[in-house]
């Protein structure tokens, strides 16, 4: 039995029954790192001495008869997320040497839980891209097929958790950045409501749509670590003081009586590949078999969405990533003759291309007589998206549609041409526009074996209703069961 | 949408870029297009429509006011590039 290929829940129950020890577990998940990934490189750091002593303190817990469901688990982090004492780099040079003073709330969290953390994975620089192609250190490879990106942002969680690297991950999600890699990479990813888990300790790219949620190779772990993580904390003033039920609690009910909404605009859409089409038709058909009811709705203004996104996701990144200027942490660039030479030239020293066309489009649509034609504009439309998911979950509790357009694409492909790159995201912005909990499991593969995710949307809060969702279709196909080789 | 080289170079200024000249013609072209696609939201009646600044409803949270433990002055400093006498040291600000 390989160890690193355990679920979380299987896992578990191994450490709880005495059957294997964290310290174990942990040494096979850091051999897999060893093994493999100088093929991927998911990992931008490694910290194998820190998660073996993670390892024994679990085990001494275990002894003393204390076995949560996440203790002794190895688990690894987006490099977006602060870890005290170990580097975060945000995928950017210019925060290549930044040690954090503090744990972000969801590292505090699982150290509580008695998580082991493994690492720190690569990403798109600030969390910009959909390809983890604009990471400022190396790309990270999907491994179903290593001429392939995994996806983006949170690719290096995908690919750690889809080639045995991790039992599961942190990513973030601003407009797609879990969703996306997850079906890239044939893993669970769920993106929760906003406010739902607190970002204090998260590096902020567009903070009133960013949030961090698990990748996980089963839809019942994907619960089992936001339950870890969810929760109001008075160290983020987004994050929403109401109670979090037990995610695991409600996965096994029926699908009798559901109501799946299925957008009509999205069968049309422009660039949906028929076999990701004909994955996602089989996979409604999947969830009619074992009950769920159909309900035809319309999402008008969701064609909006990409458009209304690289409006404000830019504004908000260019007020953000102000705060790097070479005083208070990170990189600072030589020889500067005054502050403003300083700032300038850390500032393009330090940021990635995609970063300074992304603070640029910004910076431009908030400067003066811009402002109400693009930022002004676009969160109007932004109501209406809003108000389009609010109607469709008066007749819906669910909605079902592709995680992307495609299957992965090649590395390289899109590099050059930013907004076709921006249009792998056409499917999962409109949840962060709005705010509402969405998570992607693996429904199928294509002829060439790329693995291809079902997105399901819920309501506000409604995270329960899409796992358990997600969880029966699971359960029904057992997909998650597939790894990629590594040879 | 055409935005020329000026435009870029003014907007870097802003943002504290210095781009590469190489680089503003690419970037002119590339933000051209991308405003070009986001221009179609014009299409729409926004008419006496609300602007959504937040997916939820959320108002300012205050806590009470008693001192809370924060870092301490030298963990704050420690990841200073440059830094004298329990302070951030800048390059000179006037001349």
């Amino acid at each position: 039995m390989d160890l690193y290929n355990l679920t979380i829940s299987e896992a578990h129950r191994l450490l709880k029954n005495k059957e294997i020890d964290s310290t174990e577990l942990t040494r096979a998940v850091l051999g897999r790192i060893a093994a493999v990934d100088g093929r991927i490189d998911a990992f931008l750091t490694v910290t194998a001495e820190e998660a073996l002593a993670q390892a024994g303190a679990a085990d001494r817990s275990i002894a003393a008869g204390t076995c949560g469901p996440l203790t002794g688990i190895p688990v690894a982090l987006k490099d977006v997320i602060c870890t005290q004492g170990v580097r975060t780099t945000c995928g950017s040079k210019i925060l290549s040497p930044f040690i954090p003073p503090y744990d972000a709330t969801v590292v505090a969290r699982l150290k509580q839980a008695g998580a082991v953390i493994v690492g720190k994975l690569n990403m798109d620089e600030f969390a910009m891209g959909s390809s983890t192609e604009n990471s400022g250190f190396k790309i990270t490879r999907n491994p179903w097929d290593l001429a392939r990106i995994p996806g983006g942002s949170s690719g290096g969680s995908a690919a750690a958790v889809a080639a045995g690297m991790c039992l599961g991950a942190l990513g973030s999600d601003t407009g797609g950045s879990i969703r996306q890699p997850a079906s890239h990479c044939g893993v669970v990813g769920i993106k929760p409501t906003y406010g739902r888990v607190s970002r204090y300790g998260l590096v902020a790219y567009a903070s009133s749509l960013d949030q961090i949620g698990p990748l996980t190779r089963s839809v019942a772990d994907a619960a089992i670590v936001l339950n870890g993580i969810a929760g109001h904390d008075p160290a983020d003033s987004t994050s929403v003081p109401l109670g979090v039920p037990d995610y695991t609690a409600a996965l096994g009910m029926s699908m009798k009586g559901v109501r799946i909404g299925i957008p009509r605009e999205y069968a049309a859409s422009e660039g949906l590949d028929p076999e990701v089409l004909a994955a996602v038709e089989g996979a409604v058909g999947t969830l009619k078999s074992l009950g769920a009811e159909c309900v035809d709705i319309s999402l008008p203004h969701t064609k909006y969405a990409v458009a209304v996104y690289y409006v404000i996701a830019p504004c908000e990144a260019s007020s953000n990533l102000a705060r790097y200027d070479g005083v208070k942490y990170g990189f600072r660039a030589d020889d500067g003759a005054d502050l403003i030479h300083m700032y300038r030239r850390t500032r393009s020293q330090g940021f990635g291309t995609e970063v300074q066309r992304r603070i640029i489009i910004g910076t431009y649509c908030l400067s003066a007589g811009y402002y109400d034609a693009y930022y002004g504009k676009a969160s109007q439309v932004r109501t209406l998206i809003v108000a389009d998911f609010k109607k469709a979950f008066e007749v819906c509790d669910v909605i079902a549609c592709p995680t992307a357009p495609t299957p992965a694409f090649r590395i390289g492909e899109k590099i050059d041409d930013p907004l076709t790159m921006y249009l792998s995201d056409i499917f999962t912005i409109s949840a962060n526009l709005a705010g509402i909990p969405a998570l992607s499991v693996p429904c199928g593969f294509s002829a060439a074996g790329l693995p291809i995710g079902l997105q399901l949307l819920g309501n506000h809060f409604g995270e329960e209703m899409i796992l358990r969702v997600a969880h029966q279709f699971e359960q029904a196909k057992g997909l998650f069961k597939e790894r990629p080789v590594l040879t | 949408m055409k935005i020329t080289k000026e435009e870029i170079l003014h907007v870097a200024h802003l943002a504290r870029l210095e781009i590469d000249e190489s680089a503003v013609e690419r970037f002119a072209g590339q933000i051209g297009d991308i405003l070009a696609y986001v221009d179609q939201l014009k299409q729409v009646d926004t008419a006496g429509v609300r602007p959504t600044s937040h997916a939820l409803a959320l108002t300012n949270a205050f806590r009470d006011d008693v001192e809370t433990r924060h870092l301490p002055r030298e963990n704050s400093l420690a990841n200073a590039p440059q830094q004298e006498d329990g302070n951030f040291l800048v390059p000179k600000v006037v001349g």
